[in-house]
């Protein structure tokens, strides 16, 4: 899989402080379980996060901290020494993706909320902000012209779409801010399946688009 | 973790849970992670979102050991990492003031991109550009290494 669009380093550098949300974090992680070059990125950036705690100025812990800490030990064990499993999804869907869907990809009770269009939504923490989907549009379908309420990322799948940005195919993200329009269009002989994390309700343009707006509701 | 918005007992919670976790997975370090002081900070990360911000940190853990296998770092690893470490602080201390905050309020005070905008009265866009020139800075820095 030759990957062309990675995230922005801005949106790496917001997940690596934890400080992205649940949806958005979901989208990113299936993109680095498929990228080593975003993996390695992280890692740079993660080394912020080392050296912060390194420098932060520290707060004397209450002194029955330690003694809190021993007796916690005590009461875990060491069964809980766990070793990484390095065990793959059962499908060939990335981990933090196989997670959210039992079954694979085929066994997902669609929802089709316009002509040519599907969509799932997965399940998030009551505190995340975004929601999280997967979308399916056939082939040739377009997606009328929309800007975003806020920022939407979109991770693909299966199948392919190109739009002004350029081709995006398996393992490409686009990571864009509401100031972004754009009108994909489904070039791959089968439907195109993307994990979608959006911010705000995206806003078609347009009369046909404002038709859709409420049909398809994301 | 006082400084992410919890209350000192909250934090002295975490910080508990940090320390014992850090213990238990002691056996899943490796130096393809980073540097220990990273590896702790991941961990620490991943409580806090799960207990302060009450989300799920399983994304993160699904990808913390993509092909990695634990072991412990060699000699050359060890130097290697920690003149990493120093690049990295090296980095961050040349970053222009408005940079170095938003990677502070991003990784110590746990903002997202909006609430640092709205917190500095800057847009959005303005943020995201901040965060990139660091991370062009990290990047520069870190060749120097590799």
């Amino acid at each position: 899989m030759k990957i062309a669009h990675h995230p922005d380093s801005a949106t790496l550098v917001t997940y690596a402080a934890g400080s992205l949300d649940e949806a958005f974090v979901t989208v990113v992680a299936t993109h680095l379980a498929s990228c080593a070059a975003c993996r390695a990125r992280l890692r740079d950036i993660e080394q912020i996060g080392g050296t912060l705690l390194e420098s932060v100025d520290t707060v004397a812990l209450n002194a029955t901290a330690l003694e809190r800490a021993m007796s916690g030990l005590d009461e875990t064990g060491e069964k809980h020494f766990e070793k990484a499993e390095p065990e793959q999804s059962k499908q060939s869907l990335p981990r933090p993706l196989a997670r959210l869907v039992t079954g694979g990809l085929d066994d997902i009770s669609w929802k089709t909320v316009a002509p040519g269009v599907a969509m799932h939504r997965l399940p998030t923490s009551e505190a995340a902000r975004a929601s999280l989907m997967l979308l399916k549009i056939a082939p040739g379908k377009k997606i009328p012209e929309h800007g975003h309420g806020g920022t939407e990322i979109t991770l693909v799948l299966t199948g392919s779409y190109r739009d002004a940005l350029g081709r995006f195919g398996p393992g490409d993200i686009a990571d864009l801010d509401e100031h972004v329009e754009h009108q994909p269009v489904v070039d791959s002989s089968e439907p195109c399946i993307c994990l979608v994390a959006t911010e705000a309700p995206t806003r078609f343009k347009g009369f046909f688009g404002r038709l859709f707006q409420p049909l398809v509701g994301i | 973790m006082i400084n992410s918005g919890s209350g000192p007992d909250m934090a002295e919670d975490l910080v508990q849970d940090v320390m014992l976790t850090v213990w238990r997975k002691a056996g899943l370090y490796s130096p393809e992670r980073g540097s220990v002081a990273a590896w702790v900070f991941t961990i620490a990360r991943n409580l806090r979102i799960d207990r302060l911000r009450r989300q799920s940190p399983q994304a993160y853990e699904d990808i913390a050991d993509v092909n990695l296998e634990a072991r412990d770092a060699s000699g050359e690893e060890e130097a290697y990492l920690r003149q990493r470490e120093k690049l990295v602080g090296k980095a961050m201390a040349e970053l222009p003031p408005d940079q170095r905050r938003v990677i502070e309020m991003s990784f110590i005070q746990d903002m997202s991109q909006a609430d640092i905008a709205r917190k500095l009265a800057v847009p959005l866009g303005t943020v995201k550009s901040r965060m990139r020139l660091a991370y062009v800075k990290l990047r520069e820095r870190l060749e120097d290494v590799e």
